[in-house]
């Protein structure tokens, strides 16, 4: 019928902002779905398909059911994408998983909380194979625009590995310890050109850490800055709780 | 001989989030009539415990993509009165000109993508892109201006930036302004007017039923309220904000991952068209002209009617934001720092009219001005009861209707309320022990 990769779209733990910013290239959408057919995607339209040459997946694992459907997916697909913060690291779910889950259970639920199963939230890649990852929160639209187009051109997309610090150097912003503010920037993986600090709001941390951060020396900066060890450590949490298991 | 029937949606469509309808009618009984939110619990409660009042607002906003916006200017306000931080009228007039953009967006979004594709008989808007292609690109330049509004105003559209306790981050330039008002009049005012005659011509479509049940919004005596008000009940009239536990009463259903509320029937409906009931004397002349032109009268009790609710709401803000940034532009732009000086250390409570309806946070602060304790309660949380009971009249009038058609109506239904499962489920109140 076509050869245009059939793109399917999927949506587990998380507050579908990811999905959403799909929706929000009103420039871009004609030419994206010139390019392929989205032939799954619950959020946005009733049809269902067998397999998919990409899936696009946002969200964290949260409960048996989304293990059951994940593996499902990643049957079925050639390539899975995790899209944004909860699916690629675990974001801001992960916190969840500090805290001793029962008590929280108890207490929202009552006696009926195993009405209710849940999991620690766990990234893609803790359950299965995830071929790329477009990071942020919510996504980074540049991001998931240059790895679409380098999928559908059959070209291998390129991930950054250097720290925020370098885009927002780049963009010849003044650093915001120098304006008596913290910033995760130091640590935090790049690609979303500085968005944050560029508008003055300090970087949270929400594209994962960079693979070898420094985070004796992160942790050190922020004392100096005015927090306690233990609230660097739970603005590092805020979206990278998982990788920072059992590191501090 | 009664009728029998078994219908079970699992993952509806076209819905923000995950849940099912399922209906069982025995004989002629209904035995089953509701709808199931299945959606993953999230636990913010155990996030938000001893965090930062700095970081509230960026926690709470990834509750809900589509309401990112709204529960950040919530927990905002939810912070400032529990800290005693002033804002300025500065702050207040550009966090009312995101709010029309978010509302704009989602509002749009929900007519446009999600219900009229029941309407045109097809699965999705992506068929709609070949048949009709004036009206899909339409929507997506509507979209994206009431996206870059936000863009322009919070920093980015989902999960905003700019806005933090005490104000703004950063300050829009009066250029910036100015071309979004030159947009909202040259491109949004026609596409407003065209959105009402496209609509006009598939209202036939819209199911008549009609319950008449309890409407809750926020009041305000100056102007259609939105960004904060009195909670108004049609049936009871109106209380403070500080009363928003006494006006929710929730309580656990064990279909249902989120909680459900009442407060003097069996349910209330919140919402555009709860907005409309309790408030369409407040809306501008573009509003009053689309809602005539669509057969919206006040009093409606037709909830499928909601979605016109909203595309008369986004007339409303679009002319709004014209207003609101002219007063902008003539008071002239400050260069404003967020005031971020507790005053005080202690609860406070903020409510305000999302896209789906009233959002009520109420934080308590410790004294170092760490969050204690925590409680959300989101706008379709509230609905839920009320979309029960609309199934339960509903389908005895249509159960001699085809299978297929009754779980169109009962989609179409659901589709309606526009619900936001995410936020749904995802904050419930608890009371953290203090280390």
């Amino acid at each position: 019928m076509t050869d245009k990769p059939r793109v399917g779209i999927f949506d587990f733990t998380g507050c579908e902002g990811c999905e959403l910013n799909q929706l929000n290239f009103e420039d871009q959408l004609l030419d994206i779905l010139a390019h392929v057919d989205i032939v799954e995607w619950r959020e946005a339209m009733d049809e269902k398909a067998p397999e998919y040459d990409i899936a696009f997946v946002e969200g964290s694992l949260s409960t048996p059911d989304c293990i059951t459907r994940i593996n499902d997916i990643r049957r079925r697909a050639k390539v899975l994408v995790a899209l944004g913060a909860c699916a690629v690291q675990g974001g801001i779910n992960g916190m969840k998983n500090t805290q001793p889950i029962e008590e929280v259970r108890q207490e929202v639920y009552g006696d009926d909380k195993y009405l209710f199963p849940t999991l620690p939230a766990l990234a893609l890649h803790e359950v299965v194979k995830v071929d790329y990852n477009v990071r942020g929160c919510p996504m980074t639209q540049i991001e998931f625009l240059k790895l679409f187009t380098a999928l559908v051109m059959g070209k291998q997309p390129i991930e950054p590995d250097h720290a925020v610090c370098v885009d927002c150097k780049l963009k010849e912003n003044e650093c915001l310890y120098e304006r008596g503010m913290i910033c995760l920037g130091p640590v935090t993986r790049a690609g979303c050109e500085a968005q944050c600090p560029s508008v003055g709001q300090y970087c949270t941390g929400c594209r994962g850490l960079v693979s070898d951060p420094n985070l004796k020396g992160m942790e050190e900066i922020l004392v100096q800055h005015g927090l306690s060890v233990d609230e660097a450590w739970k603005r590092l949490e805020l979206y990278n709780a998982n990788d920072l298991e059992g590191v501090r | 001989m009664g009728t029998d029937l078994n219908l079970k949606v699992k993952h509806l469509t076209r819905v923000e989030g995950h849940g099912n309808i399922v209906v069982n009618m025995k004989d002629g009984t209904l035995e089953k009539a509701r709808l199931e939110i299945v959606e993953a619990p999230r636990y913010f409660e155990a996030m938000l415990k001893g965090r930062s009042f700095h970081e509230a607002a960026i926690i709470t906003s990834r509750i809900c993509g589509i309401c990112s916006l709204g529960h950040q200017i919530t927990s905002l306000k939810t912070t400032e009165a529990a800290l005693g931080l002033e804002v300025s009228e500065q702050t207040v007039l550009l966090r009312k000109l995101c709010i029309h953009g978010a509302t704009m967006q989602s509002n749009i979004l929900h007519a446009y993508f999600l219900a009229a594709p029941d309407f045109l008989n097809v699965g999705s808007v992506f068929p709609l892109v070949g048949t009709h292609p004036e009206v899909v690109k339409r929507a997506l330049r509507m979209k994206r201006l009431a996206n870059d509004i936000g863009d322009v105003v919070s920093g980015r559209a989902v999960h905003p930036i700019t806005p933090v306790p005490g104000g703004f981050t950063s300050i829009p330039s009066a250029g910036a302004l100015r071309e979004l008002k030159r947009r909202l009049t040259e491109d949004m005012y026609p596409d407003l007017l065209a959105t009402v005659e496209t609509l006009k011509s598939l209202a036939g479509a819209i199911p008549q039923f009609t319950r008449e049940t309890e409407y809750i919004s926020l009041r305000s005596d100056d102007e259609y309220a939105l960004y904060d008000g009195d909670i108004c009940s049609t049936d009871t009239g109106r209380v403070s904000d500080t009363e928003y536990l006494r006006m929710t009463n929730e309580f656990v259903v064990p279909h249902s991952t989120s909680k459900h509320c009442k407060v003097n029937r069996s349910s209330y409906m919140v919402g555009a068209l709860a907005r409309w009931n309790n408030n369409h004397d407040k809306l501008g002349d573009l509003a009053h002209t689309a809602a005539s032109e669509l057969g919206l009268t006040p009093n409606c009790y037709n909830p499928y009617m909601n979605t016109i609710a909203q595309v008369v709401e986004a007339a409303d803000c679009a002319i709004d934001s014209i207003r609101i940034i002219d007063k902008l532009l003539a008071d002239g732009l400050k260069d404003e720092q967020p005031n971020q000086e507790p005053t005080k250390f202690g609860s406070g409570v903020g409510a305000t009219e999302v896209p789906r309806g009233i959002l009520y946070h109420e934080y308590t602060y410790d004294n170092k001005g760490r969050i204690a304790k925590a409680n959300c309660i989101i706008p379709t949380g509230q609905n839920l009861a009320n979309v029960d009971d609309d199934m339960h009249k509903l389908v005895p009038e249509i159960c001699d209707q085809s299978p297929e058609a009754i779980t169109l109506q009962l989609e179409m239904l659901v589709r309606a309320y526009d619900p936001c499962i995410s936020c749904s489920v995802h904050l419930l109140d608890v009371e953290f022990v203090n280390r």
